[in-house]
């Protein structure tokens, strides 16, 4: 008699379409697209809980630095339209104890695993490296040469293509060749696209776009600002279309350079809207607070849609969008339905890239 | 072991400035203890605000018709609880828990002071159930600005030994603070441990009388939190582990009850220099401590 639907989302999907969802991040080879976000994932254990983490393409783990490190004082967060500031300040176990506890675990666990690091040196860079060669099972390095909070603005790396470079190369020598070195960068400079061809001569395997914008809230009743640490880093769907804008003329400037994309990624189809832009993988990031199932939901939403397209795999996706004359993919089937009449969009290409 | 569920709205009422809110919770309401929370997704399936809102559990029954209810109470203090205030029966609600550790029960059956601000009270009538299922004598200090926010002093009443009422205008019980009443409360049951929830001036002011009386506190805070589950890091509060160092630890994983002497009061919302990882810290070469940002259980500890 109960008139009541009690499931879970998952309980009442459809079967998932038979579809090839092998992703590439440069030489590794993931089952799936699907990431969590370096910061917002942990080290994957938390999130075990709801999903099973091992289903996933890889975990990002959260930048981790050579020593522990306290952080910002509180409040570090504030909710704004569809997105959140943080100003976290990169809490951490320092290498050591991250290696011993968090990597150990997520071994034992089976996840792949893309460590991020992040330093105040390009030595501090290199010394992480280095440590990290000695560990085996890493599925990539993630470089975090972008993250907003820290002391000093002028050391965010990524907005300096000098910087940045010295940075990459130094973690290119010292990780392991085998090992791929991706570049996570700031959309907060004047032309992504200058700052992503110098970290890929510098050595760089892939980008990971984008980090957060920052950004600034102040508490009208108290009139003050709202983080203790005054900015913070923008997160969330607010900031998608800026994300995909970047992986867009990242990918047009380099379509043979790996991008892994994130930003406000919340559903399959924003998964796709990266994956058609450019990006081979996709990392969710924020969405997690919301929901923390997010991520093995968005991979099979993600595979529902690219079948729905006519779509047999995620690589014939990577950078479609691209590809301004085919109105759909070779093996198309359902997918006229979907996409609707072919238009010239030739001229928008070209506005857009501009833009 | 937390789980996510789509849960339901069962019912949502008025207790004078509150809501309380009761939801079918399968999977979550059977192994809630007191002082878990959950996290309640707000504003719907597309909704702009993408952190969830944490509540402490007021309630739970275990067998209801549809599965284990829970009940959360709440003040309606922006748009999300505004929001969750606009719910009616049969209303989807995206609920995870149970969050976070609960209260550390006496082995004993010694007297306990339960010491509630506002709607903080919450999670202390069913921590009143089971210590009294032990033995325990339980006393009641319920306090609040005004009449209209002292949340259970009838549940209170029928549970406890004796109750105490404060307000700070005088509109029920005595004029003041819990703290006002405290040192009789403790005196008259001979208390053993304080637990309380509410407000952080009044958990520190709970704390350091515990100090004060050589008693134990158990203290659950009410940081503000963006996930609930660990993994967001922003409800960091300073806190003392058993190795003498001080960590910034999630309140929600390792919290939100802590020891209230092991809460460091007046450097919530700053990173104290000695704390391992700090700026100071760093700059001092202090290598020698664990070099662990977690500090187990260490900061919850026995009674």
């Amino acid at each position: 008699m109960t008139r009541m639907r009690l499931t879970t989302p998952r309980d009442d999907a459809p079967p998932l379409p038979t579809i090839d969802m092998t992703a590439d991040l440069a030489s590794a080879e993931l089952p799936n697209p699907i990431l969590t976000a370096s910061g917002c994932a942990a080290a994957g254990k938390e999130l075990d809980q709801f999903f099973d983490i091992t289903t996933l393409g890889a975990i990002v783990t959260k930048s981790v630095m050579a020593r522990p490190r306290s952080g910002r004082a509180t409040p570090r967060m504030a909710e704004t339209p569809s997105g959140m500031l943080n100003s976290i300040g990169l809490q951490g176990p320092g290498i050591d104890s991250f290696i011993d506890n968090d990597l150990a675990w997520l071994r034992e666990r089976g996840a792949r695993t893309v460590v991020s690091i992040a330093g105040g040196s390009v030595e501090e860079y290199a010394r992480l490296a280095a440590r990290l060669r000695l560990v085996e099972g890493i599925t990539a390095i993630e470089v975090n040469i972008s993250c907003p909070n820290v002391e000093s603005r002028g050391q965010v790396f990524a907005c300096d293509p000098i910087a940045a470079s010295e940075v990459i190369a130094a973690v290119r020598r010292s990780t392991m060749p085998g090992v791929p070195v991706f570049a996570k960068l700031s959309p907060d400079v004047t032309d992504i696209v200058s700052i992503a061809e110098a970290v890929v001569a510098a050595g760089a395997d892939g980008l990971s776009m984008i980090n957060t914008l920052l950004g600034m809230v102040i508490d009208t009743d108290t009139m003050r600002p709202a983080l203790a640490g005054v900015t913070g880093g923008l997160s969330g769907p607010a900031i998608r279309p800026v994300a995909v804008r970047c992986v867009w003329q990242v990918h047009q400037a380099m379509p043979d350079v790996p991008i892994l994309g994130m930003g406000g990624i919340k559903s399959g189809l924003d998964a796709l809207e990266f994956i058609l832009a450019g990006a081979s993988a996709v990392s969710v990031g924020t969405t997690v607070f919301h929901d923390p199932s997010a991520p093995a939901r968005i991979r099979d939403e993600l595979a529902r849609a690219l079948a729905d397209r006519g779509f047999t795999s995620v690589r014939e996706a990577v950078g479609f969008a691209h590809r301004g004359h085919e109105p759909q993919p070779a093996h198309a089937g359902p997918a006229e339905d979907v996409l609707g009449e072919p238009v010239d969009i030739e001229g928008g290409l070209e506005a857009g890239a501009e833009g | 072991m937390a789980v996510q569920v789509r849960g339901e709205v069962l019912d949502i009422r008025r207790a004078g400035a509150y809501h309380v809110l009761s939801m079918v919770a399968p999977g979550i309401a059977e192994h809630a203890r007191p002082g878990h929370f959950v996290a309640l997704g707000v504003g719907g399936d597309d909704t702009s605000m993408l952190l969830r809102r944490a509540f402490s559990i007021y309630r739970t029954e275990q067998r209801g018709v549809y599965g284990g209810t829970l009940e959360i109470v709440f003040s309606v203090n922006g748009r999300g609880t505004a929001w969750l205030a606009d719910r009616v029966r049969h209303d989807p609600i995206d609920i995870v828990g149970p969050l976070g550790r609960p209260f550390v029960l006496p082995v004993e059956p010694v007297s306990c002071v339960l010491i509630g601000g506002g709607y903080g009270a919450a999670p202390l009538f069913t921590l009143a159930e089971k210590l009294r299922d032990r033995g325990c004598r339980v006393d009641f200090v319920l306090g609040a600005s005004s009449e209209d926010r002292v949340f259970g002093a009838l549940d209170g009443k029928r549970i406890s030994q004796a109750i105490a009422i404060t307000t700070e205008d005088g509109s029920l019980g005595e004029r003041g603070r819990v703290t006002d009443v405290l040192p009789k409360v403790i005196e008259r049951s001979d208390a053993s441990v304080l637990y309380s929830c509410g407000p952080m001036g009044m958990l520190e002011a709970v704390a350091t009388m515990a100090q004060q009386y050589g008693i134990h506190s158990q203290c659950a805070v009410e940081e503000s939190m963006a996930c609930g589950v660990g993994v967001c890091m922003t409800c960091v509060m300073p806190v003392i582990g058993d190795d003498g160092q001080t960590r910034m630890v999630r309140s929600c994983v390792e919290g939100p009850v802590f020891r209230g002497d092991r809460v460091r009061w007046s450097d919530v919302g700053t990173v104290p220099d000695d704390c391992v990882g700090s700026p100071v810290w760093a700059e001092s070469g202090a290598m020698s401590a664990g070099e662990s940002t977690s500090t187990g259980s260490a900061s919850r500890g026995a009674l």
